[in-house]
């Protein structure tokens, strides 16, 4: 996989910087070829774990990224903080589940919502979600 | 920001006028709670037309603001959900059930008009009195009911 030059860092520091995020990943999905309600899919996945970010680890860091492989365009999300770390990723995932604020819809939700969906959690050291989605 | 809330009538407006951050979201949550004590409110309208993405901690915010209205004495509807956005909430598993929601402000006030039961926005003039009851059973439609003649 390749990463084209497309490539913006958010730093998360707090909720309003979810927003930012969101808005930077609906401008390159909508430059990497997503159309309909793809922009606004990806969007909210992005404001999902942004927000995991700034509940659970305060701060940290969202990575766009526009990715080409195998002829096919889409966009990566690394969403990158140093935080506690969670202690049961399958728990966390599971919807309906929340440690402490929130739905419990957060990762789950974003899960469904993209194509590919990972996560690294060390505890105290942090968490690692990388998410891609593809244009269809 | 801000979020200007309107009176109209018997209802408040809250136009949401751009992206909103999570801070906007409680202090809009926060207003309408006053307000509708203020002005003793019947319902109130939320129009997200601009939202670009309601995601899990919008739902629940309006969710919460619906649900506390409500204990105020106000009816509140969502108006103005956008396809996309909607789509992208299905996806999410998000909801906003118990809340009212509807296509847009007239439909909004429409909602209202039928929940309140009462003529709300100012264009809506008093409620139209009941139709006069007829003085004889005669007047009414033959062979129904007890009205039947002997």
């Amino acid at each position: 996989m390749s990463s084209l030059n497309e490539e913006v860092s958010v730093p998360i520091k707090s909720a309003s910087d979810i927003v930012v995020a969101r808005q930077k990943g609906r401008a390159l999905a909508i430059h990497m070829g997503f159309a309909g309600s793809d922009p606004t899919v990806i969007a909210a996945a992005i404001s999902e774990v942004a927000r995991n970010i700034v509940n659970h680890a305060q701060h940290g860091e969202i990575i766009l990224l526009g990715i080409h492989e195998g002829g096919r365009l889409g966009i990566q999300v690394n969403a990158i903080d140093h935080g506690p770390g969670i202690s049961d990723i399958d728990r966390a995932m599971q919807y309906g589940y929340s440690s402490s604020k929130g739905m419990g819809v957060g990762l789950p939700g974003a899960k469904w919502l993209m194509d590919e969906f990972e996560i690294q959690s060390q505890i105290g050291k942090g968490t690692k979600v990388t998410m891609r989605k593809w244009v269809r | 920001m801000h979020v200007p809330i309107l009176k109209q009538g018997d209802y408040l407006i809250a136009t949401i006028q751009s992206v909103l951050s999570d801070a906007d979201l409680l202090q809009l949550r926060d207003d309408l709670a006053n307000r509708v004590g203020h002005f003793r409110s019947r319902g109130v309208i939320i129009d997200v037309t601009v939202l670009d993405v309601v995601d899990s901690f919008a739902t629940r915010t309006l969710r919460g603001i619906a649900h506390m209205l409500k204990l105020r004495g106000a009816e509140t509807v969502i108006v103005g959900i956008q396809p996309d956005v909607a789509f992208a909430m299905v996806q999410l598993g998000l909801s906003l059930e118990g809340v009212g929601t509807a296509l847009d402000l007239e439909e909004g006030l429409t909602f209202l008009n039928a929940k309140t039961k009462r003529g709300g926005g100012v264009w809506r003039g008093s409620p139209a009195l009941p139709p006069p009851r007829s003085k004889t059973p005669f007047d009414g439609p033959i062979g129904r009911g007890n009205h039947r003649v002997k």
